[in-house]
């Protein structure tokens, strides 16, 4: 099995609001993320495929192939937007990098058809990244 | 179709720290030998980063595993007000008798975060400089491994 990773980065905005809360509990539990006009992050995706390579072309899936559906679900849909707004896939949940990463893994999922998704990991800052992966997956 | 999806969230941290590098089972030569430029008796620094995975249910309320201000304040308190400039060797109880090698600093923030109350900790991983990284999710170790604080639970 081999793993193959890319890379991509979008940049977008979003606020956490719970609307079933206080605005006092909201400010308590979200602090600054809870500004009511947004705030913007440089967000980089690492999208992991597994697979074995192709006997006749070496790779587990064309990179060029990868690219296109990273720029067609991910890029378009989210990069330069306001997460809470504009990507109805998050309707109804808070964009937390955890709520994001499992979006992204089902956008991605059914899209992979050379080798599986593995393992998608979204950082929000160098410093903050949530990963998913199926149980029994490894989270290395 | 995601009930199967595990969710970790990750997080990076930063303390500046001296140690040096002597066994007291090994002779001087042995661990000029074996630690090399370590083993100067005034001892190094290191910028270290600790990047600390957990994982748990991400509350439908918050979407989160955990609220960041929890983790950011437990990691704090436990490890980097006990590490941050600090000598290793001489600071921290755990490496009174142990080589505060960057594989056994791994080991200690390991047993010190897993009492983390609020999530799971999955991994603690550890990089001593930008080219030397080292990575430890609790799996079993011998009894003379272990850190002092762990033996006293």
């Amino acid at each position: 099995m081999v793993y193959l990773t890319r890379k991509i980065e979008f940049s977008a905005s979003h606020l956490y609001h719970n609307p079933a809360l206080s605005a006092e509990e909201n400010r308590r539990i979200f602090g600054k993320c809870n500004n009511s006009h947004g705030h913007g992050h440089n967000y980089a995706l690492e999208v992991t495929v597994a697979g074995e390579p192709d006997p006749v072309t070496g790779m587990v899936l064309d990179l060029k192939e990868l690219k296109e559906i990273l720029e067609r679900e991910i890029t378009e849909r989210m990069d330069h937007r306001f997460l809470n707004y504009e990507v109805p896939e998050l309707n109804g949940q808070i964009p937390t990098c955890e709520n994001i990463v499992r979006v992204i893994w089902n956008l991605l999922e059914p899209k992979i058809r050379k080798g599986r998704l593995h393992k998608v990991r979204l950082y929000e800052t160098p410093d903050l990244f949530a990963e998913c992966y199926r149980n029994g997956g490894s989270g290395r | 179709m995601s009930d199967d999806l595990k969710i970790e969230l990750g997080r990076r941290y930063r303390f500046s720290a001296s140690h040096r590098l002597h066994s007291p089972l090994l002779s001087e030569e042995q661990n000029w030998r074996v630690y090399g430029k370590c083993n100067n008796p005034f001892g190094h620094g290191h910028n270290y980063v600790v990047e600390v995975r957990v994982s748990g249910a991400v509350d439908a309320a918050t979407g989160m595993i955990v609220n960041l201000a929890d983790l950011d304040g437990f990691v704090e308190r436990e490890v980097i007000e006990a590490f941050d400039h600090k000598s290793l060797n001489e600071d921290v109880e755990a490496f009174r008798e142990r080589v505060p090698t960057t594989e056994y600093v791994c080991v200690e923030i390991y047993e010190r975060l897993k009492q983390f109350p609020l999530a799971k900790l999955e991994r603690v991983r550890m990089e001593e400089t930008s080219n030397n990284a080292f990575e430890y999710a609790g799996e079993e170790i011998p009894d003379r491994l272990r850190s002092s604080r762990g033996e006293e639970q």
